[in-house]
């Protein structure tokens, strides 16, 4: 199985997820070697969450295009209407249809990316409303990839961190002021020498 | 995901479990490399089951081809992957290799299989945006020509390709206009030629047709029968219906547009490079390529060759 290049960071969130986005990017530094990428459920309307982003990333945000390989040090946001897998270096939208009314689904983006980036992932579970997030994160575990959540008691919105933790997956778990920091270590440490990344 | 556990792994009925001597010539002197594929952490054991999930797949794909013909070898595999695990899911089998099995010996299997992965979704005037730019944007330059050749392939059951003959007949151009919509599969041919469509999608579609900037009477389009929404004749009558197979059939004309929309986004990188290269050749200099909200010209392999004429709705000249 490949390796991956770089570490990913694949973060879910749902309500509140912005203001919680925003800050684990504020967390990031320019040289750091890592991509992540943000699921964050919305409705299909236009929203300004690229621009949104991007006051607050040291790397450039753009929303996932089919088949677009993905490169370090770049921040992809899942649109919305679309699920995004990753597949072979290069991300994939597939129109199957939403998972518990949710599409983009976090689990099917969490799932690949676990399946395509095996032990370079950093899971990230976020405020929201639901449930989404916990099977993925699963996968990410079972893999050999990090997992670390919100704690619930601190998030905009509880049910979703505390569904992920109620899995037993024996995460990192930290409040917001301290998430991007934790993230971070986690991600560039799969990247020294003595960890199982090249 | 995981088709067998730790438990079920056969670690037990490798060579040695049935007998043969280490390095037997019977089985090649290949045990090590078995051991190699089941002897290991739960953490290995999850990579090599990736790995023959891969296997599995292929060999589904291939065997379905020369069986029954149907290509999916050069489909998107991260979504394809997704729905041969449901289908197997649904049918009670845990393996692909299980899957592979019930389809080529169970032919209401493969049917159900050819239903999960035949998506024929569509719908008059979807993406309102993108029917008011190619409004304003290319029917402005099609009417330079004295006559206009449009290729609409993956045409699905029609509704986009009667959309566009709304367009072009509202801006006076149909009539020396000749569509060619085309899809691979007969059965949405079929529906698209008899033009009735579900009355309960007027209502939808008449909110499409005015966002798209329509300034007529949707209902003028169409007359309420007892089998649905039937469409006026004339907007058929320069619309070519065909199969046409985007993965293995050449060109069969220039063209001034191709739409070819939410067809691509199912192929893998690959055939979507090929089927690029088609559209290429399939137009002159600054005919227009429009293609669905998702889909980017970004990694054709052809991105130098267009300009953009909207961004936004994916509709580009080629240069
Ligand atoms: C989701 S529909 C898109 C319909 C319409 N273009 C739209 O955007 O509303 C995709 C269509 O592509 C067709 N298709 C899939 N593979 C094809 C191929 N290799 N060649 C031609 N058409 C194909 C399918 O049969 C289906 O009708």
């Amino acid at each position: 199985m490949q390796r991956s290049p770089f570490s990913l960071v694949v973060v879910g969130c749902s309500r509140g997820g912005l203001a919680a986005s925003r800050r684990l990017l504020e967390a990031l530094r320019r040289r750091d070697h890592l991509t992540m990428v943000i699921v964050q459920h919305r409705g299909p309307e236009p929203s300004p969450l690229v621009s949104a982003l991007a006051s607050a990333s040291p790397f450039p945000v753009s929303e996932a295009e089919d088949k677009e390989p993905l490169l370090p040090r770049r921040v992809y946001v899942a649109p919305p209407g679309y699920h995004l897998l990753i597949e072979d270096g290069h991300f994939e939208l597939s129109t199957e249809a939403p998972i518990d009314y949710s599409r983009p689904s976090i689990d099917v983006t969490f799932a690949s990316a676990a399946r395509a980036f095996t032990r370079g992932v950093v899971g990230v579970v976020m405020t929201g409303g639901n449930s989404d997030g916990a099977k993925g994160a699963a996968e990410i575990v079972r893999r050999g990839g990090k997992l670390v959540v919100q704690d619930p008691s601190a998030a905009e919105a509880p049910d979703m961190p505390r569904a992920t933790l109620e899995a037993g997956l024996d995460p990192a778990v930290a409040p917001l002021e301290e998430l991007g920091a934790v993230v971070r270590r986690l991600a560039l440490q799969m990247n020294e020498p003595a960890g199982a990344q090249r | 995901m995981a088709r067998w556990s730790a438990e079920q792994g056969p670690r037990t009925e490798g060579p040695a479990a049935v007998g043969l001597p280490a390095g037997s010539p019977l089985n090649g002197g290949r045990e090590d490399e078995l051991d190699q594929r089941w002897a290991k952490s739960e953490l290995d054991r999850a990579e090599t089951s990736a790995e023959l999930e891969d296997i599995e797949i292929a060999a589904l794909l291939e065997a379905i081809y020369r069986f029954y013909g149907a290509d999916f070898r050069s489909y998107a595999r991260g979504s394809l992957r997704r729905r041969l695990r449901r289908r197997a899911e649904l049918e009670g089998i845990t393996t692909i290799s299980g899957l592979q099995e019930r389809l080529l010996h169970d032919r209401a299997c493969m049917e159900r299989l050819l239903a999960d992965l035949s998506i024929n979704v569509t719908s008059m005037f979807r993406d309102p945006a993108f029917y008011r730019a190619f409004r304003e944007k290319v029917l402005p330059h099609l009417a330079t020509y004295p006559f206009i050749r449009i290729w609409n392939p993956g045409c699905s059951t029609g509704e986009e390709t009667y959309s566009l003959a709304m367009l072009l007949s509202e801006a006076g151009l149909y009539e020396r206009t000749r569509i060619y919509a085309t899809d691979i599969n007969a059965g949405v041919l079929a529906v698209a030629s008899r033009a009735v469509f579900p009355l309960e999608k007027m209502r939808e579609y008449t909110e499409n047709y005015l966002a798209a900037g329509g300034d007529r009477a949707f209902s003028e389009y169409y007359v309420s029968g007892y089998d649905g929404a039937r469409f006026d004749p004339r907007l058929a009558r320069n619309i070519v219906f065909a199969r046409h197979n985007l993965a293995s059939d050449s060109s069969f004309n220039e063209f001034h547009a191709v739409v070819c929309r939410n067809v691509m986004i199912y192929f893998d990188v690959h055939l979507q490079r090929q089927v690029h290269e088609l559209f290429y050749s399939s137009l002159p200099r600054l005919g227009v390529l429009a293609l669905g909200g998702k889909e980017s010209l970004a990694f054709s392999g052809r991105e130098e060759d267009y300009e953009t004429v909207d961004g936004a709705e994916r509709i580009y000249r080629k240069r």
